[in-house]
Formats: C-alpha cells, sequence, structure tokens
C-alpha cells in the first residue's frame, strides 16, 4: 500500500524567525512511520524550534508541514487533531504541580477524549506501570526526582496513545545519575515501534537507536545519515567539530 | 575594670523564660520595662472603661453621671436593633434577621472548595431571591416594605455578599483578557480595568444611583439597591483583575505548552491547569481586595442608604443619647473586625488546603 510508504511527518521549505533571528531556514524533512531520528546540533541551531513547528507549539512563517496527512494551517481543528496523535515530553518535565501523578497523567484522557474518570485513571495506570512509576500515583510532581519526573511526562503523553512521539532534550535537565531510567524507557518504547523525534545530545542512544541521526546549524539541517555513518565519517567540518566537543574521548 | 560574668542561666522556670525572652540584652530589658510600664497604665483604664466602669442598662442619667469616664453600653442596649436593622419596621424585623442568617449560611457554605459545584450558582440565586422576597414582601401575608427603608446590617450583607461573588468570575475573565491573544478581547479588558480603577468609588456609586435612572431605557426596572451592587460588583472586579493578572503572570510558559501539547483547548487549559495554580497563588492579595470590598460597603451612605455604618448615624441622632457616638463606633467595627478575621483565618484555611501541593513541593526542594 503507498500510505505505509508516505512518510508520517514531511516539512518542505519551513522557516521561522523570532524577530530578526531566524531559527529556521528553508528545512525539508520527511519523517517514516516508525522511524526514530535523533536531531543534535548546537544550541541555537533550530532543532527545538523545529520540532515545536510538528505540533505547532512554533508557528512556522513560510513552507508546509503535514502531519499523519494533515497540513498545519491557522485551522483550529486540524491543530486539535494534530495535537492528539503528537506526544511531546519537554526539557523541563512541565508536569502539572498541583495535581497527583495520576491526575497529570489521566487529565487529557479525561478532558480531551472524554473518557468516563474511572477509565482514564485505569489508562493512566497502565502506562505509569509501563514506565515502572505506578507506586508513586497519589503523590504530586514536586515529590518525586528528576528522572521520576520525567518518566511521569512520557506516561503523560503516551496516555493519549499518540501515533508520534517528540522529545525535546528529555535528559538535559537531569542529575547524570537519573539520565539512564529515562533513556531506557525510550529505549523500550522505541522497541515498541513508536514514530520518534528526539532532540538531544546523548550520542550512545543515537547509535543504538536511531535510524538516522540529523545534525543542524544556523537554522539548516547540515547532514543526516545512518548513525554509523555519521558517526564514522561525517562529512561537514562543522559536524567534526560537533562530534568532537559532545562525544567522549 | 572586667566584666561581671553573666548570672548563670537556669533553662526552665518562669524566671529563666522571663530571663531569655524578655531581659535578653539591655535593650530588650529597657524595652520590657517600658512597655510594662504602658501595659500597667493602660490595661487597668481600659478594663474600667468597658467592662467594671461601665453602665450597661439603657439609663440614661446614669450614662450622664459617667461623664465619659467609661463607657455607656446602654445606648448600644437600646439602640441595637436600630444599628443593625435601620429604618425596617421594628415588629417585621425578624425578617431581616432571617434573611441575613440565610445569607450568611450560604456564604460559610460556599467557603468550602468541597461544595464548589455548579449546583452552588443555583441555590445562590435562590438564596438571593428568598432574601430579596423577606425584605420586600408584599405577598403571602408579608408587608410591603420598600427598598429605601433597608438597612443596617441586612444592606451591609447583601451589598457584600453580591460584589464578592459576582466580581470573582468577572474579575478572572478580565484577567484572562487582557492576557489573550485576541486583540480586542485585550483592549477591550485593558480598557475597562483601567477606567474603572481610575475612578472613586464614591463617584461609581453617585453614578450610579443618580445618572444611571436618567439614561436607562424606561422599561428597565432596576431599583436603586440593584444599581448599587451592580456598581461595586463591577467596581471591585477590575481590582480583582489586576490581582488573578498577577497570579496567571507568575505561571511558566511551560504550562502552557504543555497542555497545548495534550491537545487541551483554551478554556480546558484554562479551567483544569492555569488558574487552579494562580488563585492559590494569589489567596493573600485576593483577601486583601475582598476585605476592602467589605469596608467599601459603608460608602453606600454617601447615595442615602444606610448600612451597617449609616444606621449607626442614624441611631447618634437621637438628642437622648447624643454624644455616646464611641461605644456605638466600637460596637459597629467591633462587628466588622470579627468579620474580617474570620474571612482572614479563612484564607489561611483555604491555602493550606489547596495549596498542599505547593507546600509539598518546598519542603521536598528543601
Amino acid at each position: 500500500m503507498s500510505v505505509q510508504t508516505e512518510p508520517i511527518i514531511r516539512l518542505r521549505g519551513v522557516s521561522k524567525s523570532f524577530g530578526r533571528f531566524q531559527a529556521l531556514r528553508d528545512v525539508d524533512l520527511d519523517v517514516g512511520r516508525g522511524e526514530r531520528i535523533v536531531i543534535c546540533g548546537p544550541s541555537g541551531s533550530g532543532k527545538s524550534t523545529l520540532i515545536r513547528c510538528i505540533n505547532r507549539l512554533e508557528e512556522h512563517d513560510a513552507g508546509t508541514v503535514v502531519v499523519d496527512g494533515v497540513e498545519l494551517t491557522e485551522d483550529l481543528r486540524a491543530i486539535d487533531k494534530i495535537r492528539r496523535e503528537v506526544g511531546m515530553v519537554f526539557q523541563q518535565f512541565n508536569l502539572f504541580p498541583h495535581l497527583t501523578v495520576l491526575e497529570n497523567v489521566a487529565l487529557a484522557p479525561h478532558t480531551v477524549l472524554k473518557l468516563p474518570l474511572a477509565e482514564a485513571e485505569k489508562r493512566a495506570m497502565q502506562q505509569l506501570e509501563r514506565v515502572r512509576i505506578g507506586d508513586q500515583a497519589a503523590k504530586h510532581p514536586g515529590q518525586l526526582s528528576g528522572g521520576q519526573q520525567q518518566r511521569v511526562a512520557i506516561a503523560r503523553a503516551l496516555c493519549m496513545q499518540p501515533r508520534i512521539m517528540l522529545f525535546d532534550e528529555p535528559t538535559s535537565a537531569l542529575d547524570p545519575e537519573m539520565v539512564k531510567e529515562v533513556l531506557d524507557v525510550m529505549l523500550e518504547l522505541a522497541r515498541a515501534g513508536m514514530t520518534m523525534v528526539v532532540v538531544t545530545h546523548e550520542m550512545g542512544f543515537a547509535r543504538s537507536v536511531a535510524e538516522r541521526v540529523l545534525f543542524m546549524d544556523a537554522g539548516r539541517i547540515v547532514e543526516q545519515a545512518p548513525p554509523a555513518e555519521f558517526f564514522a565519517a561525517p562529512k561537514s567540518e562543522r559536524t567534526r567539530d560537533f562530534l568532537a566537543k559532545v562525544l567522549p574521548r | 575594670m572586667s566584666e561581671p560574668l553573666p548570672t548563670p542561666v537556669r533553662k526552665g522556670g518562669v524566671a529563666g523564660w522571663l530571663r531569655r525572652n524578655l531581659f535578653g540584652n539591655p535593650a530588650s530589658a529597657v524595652a520590657t520595662v517600658l512597655l510594662g510600664a504602658a501595659l500597667a497604665w493602660a490595661v487597668p483604664r481600659a478594663l474600667h472603661w468597658t467592662l467594671t466602669g461601665a453602665v450597661f442598662r439603657a439609663d440614661e442619667a446614669a450614662c450622664r453621671a459617667l461623664g465619659h469616664h467609661a463607657a455607656c453600653w446602654g445606648f448600644v442596649a437600646e439602640k441595637h436593633r436600630l444599628i443593625l436593622f435601620g429604618r425596617y419596621p421594628y415588629e417585621e424585623q425578624w425578617r431581616p434577621l432571617v434573611a441575613t442568617a440565610l445569607v450568611l449560611a450560604m456564604l460559610v457554605a460556599t467557603a468550602f472548595p468541597r461544595l464548589w459545584r455548579r449546583w452552588i450558582l443555583s441555590a445562590w440565586a435562590v438564596v438571593l431571591a428568598v432574601f430579596l422576597f423577606l425584605m420586600g414582601g408584599g405577598a403571602l401575608g408579608l408587608s410591603r416594605v420598600d427598598p429605601g427603608e433597608w438597612g443596617g446590617l441586612p444592606l451591609t450583607v447583601l451589598l457584600t455578599a453580591v460584589a464578592m461573588t459576582a466580581s470573582i468570575p468577572l474579575g478572572v475573565l478580565l484577567a484572562l483578557g487582557r492576557r489573550s491573544t485576541l486583540p480586542l478581547a485585550r483592549t477591550l479588558a485593558s480598557t475597562y480595568v483601567e477606567l474603572v480603577r481610575g475612578v472613586p468609588l464614591i463617584t461609581v456609586l453617585f453614578v450610579a444611583s443618580f445618572v444611571f435612572p436618567l439614561i436607562l431605557p424606561q422599561g428597565l426596572p432596576l431599583s436603586g439597591l440593584a444599581r448599587i451592587c451592580i456598581a461595586m460588583t463591577l467596581f471591585e472586579a477590575a481590582y480583582l483583575a489586576e490581582v488573578v493578572r498577577g497570579g496567571l503572570q507568575a505561571l511558566p510558559r511551560g504550562q502552557y505548552e504543555a497542555a497545548a501539547s495534550l491537545g487541551l483547548g483554551y478554556w480546558q487549559t484554562q479551567r483544569r491547569v492555569i488558574l487552579p495554580q494562580a488563585l492559590v497563588l494569589v489567596i493573600p492579595s485576593f483577601v486583601n481586595s475582598l476585605l476592602s470590598t467589605f469596608m467599601d460597603t459603608s460608602l453606600v451612605t454617601v447615595v442615602s442608604m444606610y448600612d451597617l455604618t449609616g444606621s449607626l448615624r442614624l441611631a447618634l441622632g437621637d438628642p437622648r443619647w447624643r454624644g455616646f457616638f464611641l461605644e456605638g463606633y466600637l460596637f459597629v467595627a467591633g462587628i466588622y473586625f470579627v468579620s474580617c478575621l474570620a474571612l482572614s483565618r479563612y484564607s489561611q484555611w483555604l491555602e493550606r488546603r489547596l495549596g498542599g501541593w505547593a507546600r509539598r513541593t518546598r519542603e521536598a526542594r528543601a
């Protein structure tokens, strides 16, 4: 079937400026169903802006963004539809501090999908078990460690049963000893066949999970290749400089 | 010369406590002695004035004989019904009593977050209707009493209850409007808040009671009382709006983004994510505003309505009791004070009850 080969995310000529700063310059990107992509690059290179355009947390100035056959425009219904299908995990977790862990995860299924509360909570509990944090369900986010909070945030996004998961530097705000517990959860998600677009500097994760690694600089995708090729033989000077800084010697 | 060693201090006991807390160092010892002397002078006199020397009977001659060296509570004893119920017909005063008790009970019920359900709005509508019926009468065997004769505590309670409860939702809407992405909503809300904040309440009350009747269409029979209720609500909402806006601005952008990424719409985000956090953050300044709303109700005397302070002035107008205004004002001040203290204690309870998550978060960080 041709649907299977059609990319689930398609960006064409996407540009975005914040005032006089151009964050994205004419970016093209196709992501296939079930594909796992890691985006890396120096800060200010536009990687966060790029994935935030995919669920329209940022509005692109030019070009087209098509997600699962729906083009993102000002049409609010299209945006709502896409946001239900695209989950997102943030660097700062952004859990809702006034709700318990269970309420955080059950909120969207209950209010957006209109599931009865009991059913939404049952589904939430399943996702919390999946990220191995079911025993913390009654606590408030503020009582959890960073790694635990980030796993709750992943469960919260998964609870909407998204087709695509976006990760915006999910381990950058974590203490080093907590990075692994979050990466392990992401790894399992990848094995389960989820389409993932991950902005991260965790090159180990990129190597073991990604099918394609993208390097961005100054709002452009400078280079993209499968991880083996990307790490062994980077083509551009900028990529080599960057890798020299982030890879452990 | 060598400094003498400090006397060894016994840890326990009254003497030890006194030494530690009242005579810990020379400055604190001086302060203790001065304050002690002031209290020793003031407390017996205050007790004598308010209690032991005071006259409690409504005995005019005995009161005059005191020469204001002690309180004449006889004035309050004789005039308490005039102070509490204003010019309301004397033999019908059970009606304002019951009506006021109803509204107060409703206020107390509304104080519990557990009861913040949709039906409480209907309950308020019913209670207000019963209040108006009991006060105004004119059916079911109750004689008609013109709103011009309503006064005292019922008026103060009604104005406070309506202005407080109605200005909260309006204030929240205005705050959301000022932060809206829709230019029209933003302009309207900002203009409204700036206009209303730029005008003194007295002016608003004058306009509501003397100018509005001239410009309102004839077919719209809004009583003077209704106009004053609406005016106070609109006035207080502008102040509450700014308080709420402060809370909204304190929330990080990530909260909005997380809600958006989950597919929550604007109102779902506000109701479930933003307002529950923002409103808890602003409880202290919120209560500040509500307390001044309560105090502001006494300004309605300028448009010839006799609230609690207004009807006190009526009582003081009796030539037989002229001169006992201090007792009268203390009595009314006592009512205001107890109400405000209750509201303030309530707000602390509410902060603990609703803000438990914030406290636990702070504790976990510490």
